[in-house]
């Protein structure tokens, strides 16, 4: 009967993951087919298709353009980004042992746009933009985790507070780069880069997105059954058999290169990485085995949906990190509501 | 006596150098032997412990396990609520590849730990909605779906009622049955007279291992806790009891 119980759970969390996979693709499939001009989904489909498989009726040049060169980089850049956020706010949440934690919390996006404001000043692009946010990412992320381990391992509060502090200095720092730019020519390109967007979006974008991305992804869930371990604090970890020191780096690492990458190519995109895994925590349960492949397709989805908005809500678009802030705040706030008693507790 | 699974020579810890929290420890666990570790508050049983799993080098001599040592830490918050089954899987991380997820027999192993522990119906269930005595018990199934030859408990039986003390303590005595070498840090005289074989008594001006019931004597009881202690046999129920009765002053 036990032996049926956890398989009739495991079931469920299996059927989750597929839902949530179809929804992804159906998501994907519809926003090929938003914008200025509409096109059905079913017809997305056969553009898709079409080099193998020639539709009765054959597509237009205009169409085969706006699926594929204009709109698929975009939709593959808000998925890889989308996924990517999630998957990595899932991980920094099991390997900080706190469900409060997420990219921006630990201090990385603000690292990694300040590497990526300098890189816009000097001139860097492509891989030096990117290798430029992972350097200042990852230190970002590094300082945060010392700080915290010097002062209190186990506080919520000092760790929230030394991402606060790192962000804060990092921020200063993407402030002094912005004084010192060119306001002609400069200035403009940081500060619209800086709010998020997939604007800019084409193939060799998504390509330095994916190129990063999906083999960090692929490890972190190749890891994922660890991190239950590691979430267990060091002392346990250890005494469990798990290599905990190599382990964490390597995670951080992996963690920092891909919200790097992402905020090199598409600016500071917030509040994903914090929002999502809560909220597959509440479909899946807490096992990162279910919560991070879980993670990534609900994060995936919900940058997609959010990215359409951007571009088809107003005549002009409204940046990415805006609108990731105005609705990841307030479902933040009624997620904290709901665990309200938890945190009384102590 | 048996080969000998766990075996401490001239063990000893210090934090800084100069104070000892223990020194010249000398004592061996054999397979199917309890041990119970017996001292005042930050004697150095949990360093012992720490020492014995490899967590912690020792400052001098040694501590060697014949086989995988596994520690049974005391409850404490999580962070996240896991369920019964993922806790008792962790335990099988030795056996796992690094890029490997729990496959069928870790799973299998798992299922066998929690059925020891009596607890198999329990393992859908969310592990911080169990009871401190459960949470307790599923601690100790983790430890065992190590496979482990000895088996480190930190005050396995604290925290728990008396119900739940006597459910941990028959555990502790089956597993050493079924050829564990276990030793148990305890504030409960009574607990090592009711399953240990030996017992470590860590006096501050050193230390004494033998047979449990020679080891605990009423002095050495009162030299550990500054208490004097009357110990009592009783028959009842067709057996014998040794009981350590504290004579508290207030």
């Amino acid at each position: 009967m036990t032996a049926a119980l956890s398989v009739a759970a495991a079931r469920r969390e299996t059927r989750i993951l597929w839902a949530l996979a179809a929804v992804l693709v159906l998501t994907t499939v519809a926003s090929l087919g938003v914008g200025r001009f509409d096109i059905p989904p079913g017809r997305v489909v056969r553009v898709l298709l079409s080099p193998w498989l020639a539709p009765a009726e054959p597509v237009s040049p205009i169409e085969w353009s706006v699926v594929v060169v204009v709109r698929l980089p975009r939709v593959a850049m808000a998925v890889l980004a989308g996924a990517g956020l999630a998957l990595a706010g899932a991980s920094l949440q099991g390997l900080f042992r706190n469900p409060l934690v997420g990219p921006q919390v630990v201090g990385v996006s603000s690292g990694a746009a300040f590497g990526g404001t300098l890189a816009i000043l000097f001139g860097w692009q492509h891989l030096g933009l990117v290798g430029a946010a992972f350097a200042f990412g990852l230190s970002a992320l590094v300082l945060v985790w010392l700080f915290a381990s010097v002062v209190s391992r186990s506080n919520i509060l000092v760790l929230v507070l030394a991402g606060v502090v790192v962000s804060g200095f990092f921020g200063a720092l993407v402030s002094l780069v912005q004084f010192t730019a060119d306001s002609q020519d400069k200035l403009p390109v940081i500060v619209f880069w800086l709010l998020g967007s997939f604007a800019t979006a084409d193939a060799g974008r998504a390509a330095l997105l994916a190129g990063p991305v999906l083999p960090c992804a692929a490890a972190l869930l190749a890891l994922r059954w660890r991190i239950n371990i590691l979430s267990m604090g060091d002392e346990d970890a250890r005494a469990l058999g798990v290599p905990v020191a190599g382990l964490r780096w390597l995670l951080l690492v992996l963690t920092a290169m891909i919200v790097s990458a992402q905020v090199a190519v598409s600016g500071m995109i917030g509040w994903v990485g914090l929002v999502v895994p809560h909220l597959a925590r509440m479909l899946v349960g807490a096992d990162h085995r279910v919560l991070l492949p879980a993670s990534a397709l609900l994060g995936g989805s919900f940058l997609l949906l959010v990215d359409n908005a951007a571009r088809s809500m107003s005549a002009s678009e409204i940046p990415l990190g805006i609108l990731t802030a105005l609705i990841g705040t307030p479902m933040f706030a009624a997620l904290l509501w709901r665990t309200r008693e938890r945190w009384m507790d102590g | 006596m048996a080969e000998p699974l766990i075996r401490a020579e001239g063990a000893a810890h210090s934090w800084d150098g100069t104070r000892w929290q223990f020194r010249d420890l000398d004592f061996a666990v054999a397979a199917g032997q309890v041990t119970a570790v017996l001292g005042a508050n930050g004697c150095g049983k949990s360093t012992l412990l720490r020492v014995a799993t490899g967590l912690r080098a020792p400052t001098r001599g040694r501590i060697t396990v014949a086989g995988t040592a596994a520690l049974v830490p005391q409850d404490f918050a999580r962070a996240f609520p896991y369920r019964v089954i993922d806790m008792v899987l962790m335990g099988r991380a030795r056996h796992i590849g690094l890029l490997r997820m729990p496959g069928r027999r870790d799973r299998e192993a798992a299922m066998e730990a929690l059925a020891v522990i009596g607890l198999a119906g329990k393992a859908a269930e969310r592990f911080d909605a169990l009871s401190g005595g459960q949470r307790q018990m599923v601690l100790i199934a983790r430890a065992i779906a190590a496979e482990p030859a000895a088996l480190f408990l930190d005050e396995p039986a604290s925290a728990l009622d008396l119900g739940n003390q006597d459910r941990v303590l028959r555990l502790v005595r089956v597993l050493a049955d079924r050829g564990l070498a276990v030793v148990m840090t305890t504030h409960q005289p009574n607990h090592a007279l009711a399953v240990a074989d030996t017992a470590l008594l860590m006096l501050p001006e050193g230390a004494v291992f033998g047979p449990c019931h020679e080891a605990l004597t009423e002095t050495r009881i009162e030299m550990l806790y500054g208490l004097p202690v009357r110990i009592l046999d009783v028959k009842a129920a067709d057996r014998g009891f040794r009981s350590v009765v504290p004579l508290y002053r207030g």
